[in-house]
């Protein structure tokens, strides 16, 4: 028998990152700097958006959750358990970019721990979700390149950008104080720390091809504090916006 | 969505003018349209059938740019998955439906850098629907319903014009407006069968768009300017009027079988005549709202604006992509 609550906190930490990031992501519709960018973002938004209400169905159906519309729109900000990095406002594009880069490489990362996982309602997830993910990469390791090839400017804002996102980044990485190692023990996933170091091999090749200079992550601190729900002064208002309609009438239906 | 029947003059209604064309050549264009032809690119055509298009193929790809963001601002706003995911994929389409006619614009010669310029400089217009703001979740649902209806009621006439890069672009885009409709139909009923507030909610948005939507095809065929010439060389299909009705009769019903009510007692169908009869829209507020005095004009470039302001840095660096640079490798 696994153990409900830690695969309760995976799932939540990983729905709950993939409905925020997605929820950002959406940001850019109507306003790319190029139109085909605009699309792009709109579009891995509504996969992101989607593998957060496929994983809220998982939990749903297997693990007792809520509705998954009444677990995204109506939880308390406390309840949350997305990191820091996701909730970060949209920014200019070369943020926005930098952190579509890392988070797709850890998600890639992480689904294809998952495939596996000793949790078999989420495999077939976890296969179709990378499969997506594959998209997201060729997109993002693209556009890294061409903007760090492309001018002095482009490549000083990426270099500044992945400077900036590094400590949030590996705030992807914080492992959760009461179900890590009963996770790992179930072969749930291959805990935090494990998908770090496979993470990190595979954004540096891409850095390096770029001329993007990457100091050791250990002068980094990373920015902890998501998975416990302690989150950033962003996300109130997000969700404040995301409910504003459902929450006029939360038995309705729209 | 978006493009309306209506063709904006230029700010400075410069009359459409006959320059001096081949009589032979233009005559052998006139009977290939005749018959039936597309024009193509490479074709040989009048300088004003190319005025004219690009003109319309680009007030419509802006009118999709533009378009986007009423609508896009609700999409942080959606309520519940099944919404906020059909609200992002529809917004996209209409983006994509920009790309889509700025690339047929191109192809008779208007770069889309130069189609942007005269958009935020305010010397190209777009469908004046879209200056009015989406004030509720119910605007949204109205705007993907009956705005939506309306467009794709114009664009079928258009995707049997004459011109061969606009008309494929057209059934492309009329193919996923009709899932635009569907969704917005969709949401537009749940909500006129929910309660009693969002009964109220989609009855008030109702009344907030029915003059922009009466407006959206365009003045009354007795005071539209453009010409047979048009009609004749295919580049604009039906008439303002009748396109109207053919919207009315479409979608009047719809509204009224769910127990709405439209701000207009003297809309009702003269069935002698199968026309539908209105209340003459405001015309004059029409013309001030497309010269700008509209409630959200400044605000919709302003956006676009900072859009391509801040894009400015990518797209320069794009257009270098052999840039010999150094890179300090640590």
């Amino acid at each position: 028998m696994l153990s409900q609550q830690a695969i309760i906190s995976l799932l939540t930490k990983m729905g709950d990152d993939a409905l925020i990031i997605g929820h950002r992501n959406s940001e850019w519709t109507g306003l790319g700097p190029i139109m085909e960018e605009d699309i792009a973002f709109s579009s891995m938004a509504q996969d992101k958006i989607g593998h957060a209400w496929a994983l809220y169905r998982v939990m749903q159906e297997h693990l007792g959750g809520q509705d998954p519309d009444q677990f995204a729109f109506m939880r308390a900000e406390k309840e949350m358990r997305s990191c820091h990095f996701v909730e970060l406002p949209i920014g200019e594009y070369d943020f926005s970019l930098m952190r579509h880069f890392l988070f797709d490489h850890a998600e890639a990362v992480r689904y294809e721990s998952l495939e596996n996982t000793a949790f078999e309602p989420l495999q077939p997830f976890a296969k179709k979700f990378k499969g997506e993910i594959k998209y997201h990469l060729l997109h993002a390791d693209e556009w890294v390149l061409q903007l760090s090839r492309g001018s002095e400017e482009s490549y000083a804002r990426m270099q500044q950008a992945l400077l900036h996102c590094m400590p949030l980044a590996l705030g992807i990485f914080e492992t959760s104080k009461a179900h890590e190692q009963t996770l790992i023990d179930e072969k749930i996933y291959p805990g935090e720390q494990a998908l770090q170091a496979r993470w990190l091999d595979r954004i540096y090749p891409v850095l390096s091809k770029a001329g993007l200079n990457l100091p050791g992550i250990e002068s980094f601190t990373p920015v902890y504090g998501g998975r416990e729900g302690y989150h950033t002064a962003y996300l109130q208002p997000l969700l404040d916006e995301m409910s504003s309609v459902f929450k006029l009438d939360p038995t309705a239906t729209w | 969505m978006y493009g309306g029947g209506y063709i904006f003059d230029e700010p400075n209604k410069r009359p459409m003018q006959d320059t001096i064309d081949d009589p032979v050549k233009l005559a052998e264009f006139e009977q290939r349209i005749a018959d039936g032809h597309k024009i193509e690119p490479g074709d040989w055509m009048p300088n004003d059938y190319r005025k004219q298009l690009i003109r319309m193929i680009e007030q419509h790809a802006h009118s999709e740019i533009i378009g986007a963001l009423p609508e896009g601002t609700w999409i942080t706003r959606a309520p519940g998955f099944k919404r906020k995911l059909a609200l992002i994929a529809k917004v996209q389409d209409e983006i994509g439906h920009g790309q889509l006619l700025y690339n047929a614009a191109q192809t008779l010669g208007k770069s889309r850098e130069a189609m942007i310029n005269d958009l935020l400089s305010g010397k190209s217009k777009y469908s004046n629907v879209f200056n009015y703001p989406a004030e509720t979740w119910a605007d949204v649902t109205v705007i993907g319903f009956l705005i939506d209806a309306a467009a794709i009621v114009n664009q079928v006439a258009n995707a049997k014009g004459s011109y061969g890069p606009y008309c494929r672009a057209l059934e492309r885009i009329c193919y996923e407006e009709s899932f635009h409709l569907k969704q917005g139909h969709d949401a537009f009923i749940e909500l006129a069968t929910g309660t009693p507030m969002q009964r109220q909610m989609v009855q008030d948005a109702l009344n907030r768009w029915w003059q922009p939507i009466m407006h959206f095809f365009g003045p009354p065929d007795k005071t539209s300017v453009h010409s047979e010439k048009l009609m004749k060389w295919k580049v604009k299909m039906a008439s303002n009027d009748d396109m109207r009705n053919q919207f009315l009769d479409a979608y009047v019903p719809k509204i009224w079988e769910l127990g709405l009510t439209l701000p207009d007692e003297n809309l009702k169908k003269d069935e002698a005549t199968g026309k539908w009869l209105f209340s003459d829209p405001d015309w004059d507020l029409f013309m001030k709202v497309i010269n700008g005095g509209g409630p959200c004009n400044a605000e919709r470039l302003q956006v676009r604006k900072w859009a391509e302001e801040s894009g400015r840095w990518i797209r320069k660096a794009l257009m270098n992509p052999n840039a010999a640079r150094s890179f300090p490798v640590a």
